[in-house]
């Protein structure tokens, strides 16, 4: 019944989603959830979607991921731009009738202003993007409207860099008084200028008047309200809030769909954030590559990834990055590499050798989890049974995320193997292999190994501007990866979003950062 | 009299000490560091420089003794410091969020009295009756029922049948009644029912002993009204060890409505506390259960002099 149901809305979504054939209606107050809350204001020192859902509709960036056509970057401050044929030299000319919410004319200086403040911090404040813009050697502002990127090397995610939602533009005067000044405040060229934020309840935008696309807006105003689990689904349900933009398990949507009928809409799509086990690289048996290979031999990633989507919001088999994407394995491909196969039988019979070879036949061992429902452990339990099938004894523990951190502390880590997730605002190779490279170079390395082939791979497919070679060089990483097993990928995520009927022109992407300024999204009422 | 009260509140200064070194230590010992979570805990690319430079800005780089004196020093001046987590002051972060937490376990008190009383006494005086069986079934459902269980019934009847939900966003009392007690009255009824249980049970059982007292013997030979009887000599001494229990269920209330708080998404004292935890808040935490505390310490200061007015002999001790 529930999923007749559920059926019913995802043919609803297919005839509604095209939000943007309608007319728009300009009006209205937008009621959503958002399931945390950011801790400060600044885009640049934050990596939470519960921080892009309420702050990202007051801030413009350079370009902006154009949602329907997702990975396709489209202009947000940038008018067009041009990329010099070797990679290094990227311009962008810029809006010419941009204000920020206290009248101010927005020029090229504030976009210098901000990526100098992203590439190179000054004392005391936080970037989190310092590696992402590492390559960029000069920001030159020939005139007011026109800003041009000198890179030291080409670096082929570039483009898309500048469409990340965390690089919120600021405004260069305010920068110059107090280069902490978004820390506390929120002065943006975005559509919406902000109200109030009424700490643990909600926070509130209203429409800029001024915003440089013209007839935009349609909202007048927008409220996130803090709110998660239980509460927010009866609220939903109520319809007191029509959305909640990061995603739903399964049970939550078929709740969803059933209270409110053909009021719901449902859109799904592949999400590009995993769930990756990481092993305890520094620990024995764990720094033995037969062992960690025999786990990830071991592990049925077709048949979890077919009963799991019922019960958890992941679906998909893939490899280092999301199935999919222009730039992942092929399944033909992928049933090659190990810990891929269909054949199940044979891939455990070949874990059960190696783990013979390497004397640790009926190895014990812990696997550490986050003690987050959804979906850490569902897929946690679906791992230790895997693993319990080649005849091994694995201890589930589930921590609260200082202690789950606190047992891959770097330098001392006591863990031996950890259920981690990869995400990001894209599925851009150079955030998504960043994982995977040596612990020296990265800060997401929490195996603690150090391969300098990865390395060599992964910067030589940064430096590759050409598709067709950067997917070979990305393969090549790939399966080196799955060889040692350092880390190895296990489901990939699905999302799940439920949106009330009169609720337009809001894209569904594979992530939960990005298509969240709110300039299209109307209310059909 | 004055010198009791004098004893009483000096006595609170070692306590809420200690209370201060227990919290600080524990959570130092717990393990975790809270920057790694502020920075790294959503799967962020920080750089050791970085996570560095914060443990140096929030003062985690210093020995935890320099930590513990500045924390206390801070406190002693009414300063509570500032929240790891959000950078905001402490004392604005509990602000805001304590009018709706005492709202709450105000009107659940009153709900709860408001029971407790009159059932509890019924069932003293018609004891073993169809009345006295009534409300032991009401007071034990009362206590085998969770609250947050019942607050999440309470939502779902509401949601199904009335298909209604109350409103998500706090409303001041004095800004609009209407709305404020649409939204508390049923994390009060589901908190107070509870709460009542526990009351009525109590007023239940003390005024059985207390009627069996000469003196109610006494007062009933003498020819005293019945209600006379009940009202002026035995409530007033059954009291008593009610007056504790409501005492001890308010303060807890004030930061124990932890997952009722959720089910009703409150933005109270619970619900902060719970995220503080998560997110190893050290000043929050530390403030928080320092200010629970302190509560629990009052509310039994006003305890012990409520005792000494309802009953005289405490009083001349």
């Amino acid at each position: 019944m529930r999923f007749r149901y559920a059926a019913l809305a995802i043919t609803l979504a297919a005839m509604t989603s095209p939000a943007l054939a309608q007319t728009p209606k300009s009006g209205g107050t937008l009621n959503f959830a958002v399931s945390a809350e950011p801790p400060n204001y600044d885009c640049h020192a934050q990596s939470s979607f519960a921080f892009i859902h309420p702050v990202r509709p007051h801030y413009s960036t350079l370009l902006k991921f154009d949602g329907p056509n997702y990975p396709k970057v489209t202009g947000d401050l940038a008018e067009s731009w041009t990329v010099a044929p070797d990679g290094l030299t990227f311009t962008f000319n810029l809006r010419k009738n941009v204000k920020f919410h206290d009248g101010s004319a927005f020029t090229s200086e504030d976009i210098r202003a901000t990526y100098d403040r992203l590439r190179n911090p000054p004392e005391g404040v936080r970037s989190l993007r310092v590696e992402s813009y590492r390559d960029i050697t000069s920001i030159e502002t020939p005139d007011a409207h026109t800003v041009v990127f000198k890179l030291s090397k080409p670096n082929a995610s570039m483009l898309s860099n500048f469409a990340s939602p965390w690089d919120c533009v600021y405004s260069a005067a305010k920068l110059k008084e107090d280069p902490k000044f978004p820390e506390r405040n929120i002065l943006g060229t975005g559509p919406f200028t902000f109200v109030e934020h009424q700490a643990g309840s909600h926070w509130v935008g209203r429409k800029f008047a001024d915003y440089f696309e013209p007839g935009k807006p349609y909202l007048d105003e927008y409220r996130a309200v803090f709110m998660r689990g239980a509460a927010m689904v009866n609220a939903l349900s109520a319809g007191q809030v029509l959305a909640e933009f990061r995603g739903h398990s399964p049970a939550d949507r078929d709740r969803l769909v059933q209270a409110l009928g053909d009021r719901a809409v449902v859109l799904e799509s592949p999400w590009a954030c995993s769930l990756v086990v990481s092993f305890n690289t520094t620990k024995k048996p764990f720094d033995d590559a037969r062992v960690r290979r025999a786990l990830s031999l071991a592990v049925d990633r077709w048949a979890g990834a077919e009963a799991l989507q019922k019960i958890a919001l992941v679906r998909h088999v893939g490899g280092v990055l999301r199935p999919g994407y222009e730039l992942a394995t092929d399944e033909a491909d992928l049933l090659k590499l190990p810990g891929f196969s269909r054949d199940i039988k044979a891939s455990r019979e070949e874990a059960r050798r190696l783990l013979k070879e390497a004397g640790v036949e009926k190895l014990s061992f812990k696997l550490t989890n986050r003690n987050v429902a959804m979906p850490y452990t569902p897929v946690g339990v679906f791992l230790i049974d895997q693993w319990r099938q080649i005849g091994l004894t694995v201890e589930h523990e589930q921590l609260e995320t200082r202690l789950y951190m606190a047992a891959q502390q770097r330098g001392n880590p006591t863990y031996d193997a950890a259920l981690d997730f990869n995400c990001d605002f894209m599925d851009e190779p150079n955030l998504a292999l960043m994982k995977y490279v040596s612990a020296d170079r990265s800060a997401l390395n929490y195996s603690g190994h150090t391969d300098r082939k990865l390395d060599a791979l992964y910067d030589q497919q940064s430096g590759e501007l050409d598709k067709g070679k950067r997917k070979a060089i990305v393969q090549e990483f790939e399966k080196h990866l799955l060889e040692e097993s350092y880390v190895i990928p296990t489901i990939w995520w699905h999302r799940i979003i439920v949106l009330h009927k009169e609720l337009k022109g809001w894209d569904m992407t594979p992530s939960h950062y990005v298509g969240q300024d709110l300039t299209n999204v109307w209310l059909d009422r | 009299m004055l010198r009791y009260v004098t004893q009483r509140l000096l006595m609170m200064i070692p306590t809420l000490l200690g209370v201060a070194i227990l919290v600080f230590l524990m959570l130092r010992m717990m393990g975790g560091d809270p920057v790694e979570v502020m920075l790294r805990g959503e799967g962020a690319n920080v750089s050791q420089d970085v996570i560095e430079a914060e443990r140096v800005r929030l003062g985690l780089d210093q020995p935890i003794p320099v930590q513990f004196a500045k924390w206390l020093g801070g406190m002693m001046t009414g300063d509570f410091g500032f929240s790891m987590w959000t950078g905001k002051p402490v004392a604005q972060e509990i602000a805001s969020r304590l009018p709706l937490s005492l709202q709450v376990a105000v009107m659940a008190t009153i709900l709860a009295v408001l029971i407790a009383i009159p059932l509890g006494t019924l069932s003293a005086l018609y004891k073993d009756s169809w009345i006295d069986h009534l409300v032991r079934v009401i007071s034990i459902a009362g206590l085998a029922v969770p609250s947050f269980w019942l607050g999440m019934v309470i939502i779902l009847t509401l949601l199904t049948v009335f298909h209604w939900h109350p409103p998500v966003l706090f409303t001041p009392f004095f800004e609009n009644p209407r709305e404020n007690l649409s939204q508390l009255i049923w994390p009060a009824l589901a908190v107070g029912y509870r709460y009542s249980a526990v009351a009525t049970r109590m007023m239940r059982s003390t005024l059985l002993e207390v009627l069996q007292e000469d003196y109610i013997r006494t007062a009933r030979a003498k020819g005293v009204f019945e209600r006379l009887v009940v009202i002026r000599h035995g409530l007033r001494n059954a009291l008593l060890p009610v007056v504790t229990v409501v005492g001890l269920e308010f303060a807890f209330l004030i930061g124990g409505l932890v997952v009722t708080e959720q089910v009703f998404n409150l933005n109270g004292i619970g619900k902060l506390f719970v995220e503080a935890v998560s997110r190893s808040d050290f000043t929050m935490v530390q403030s928080l259960v320092l200010l629970v505390a302190s509560f629990f310490i009052i509310i039994n200061f006003v305890i012990d002099l409520l005792y000494a007015w309802l009953d005289p002999r405490i009083r001349y001790r």
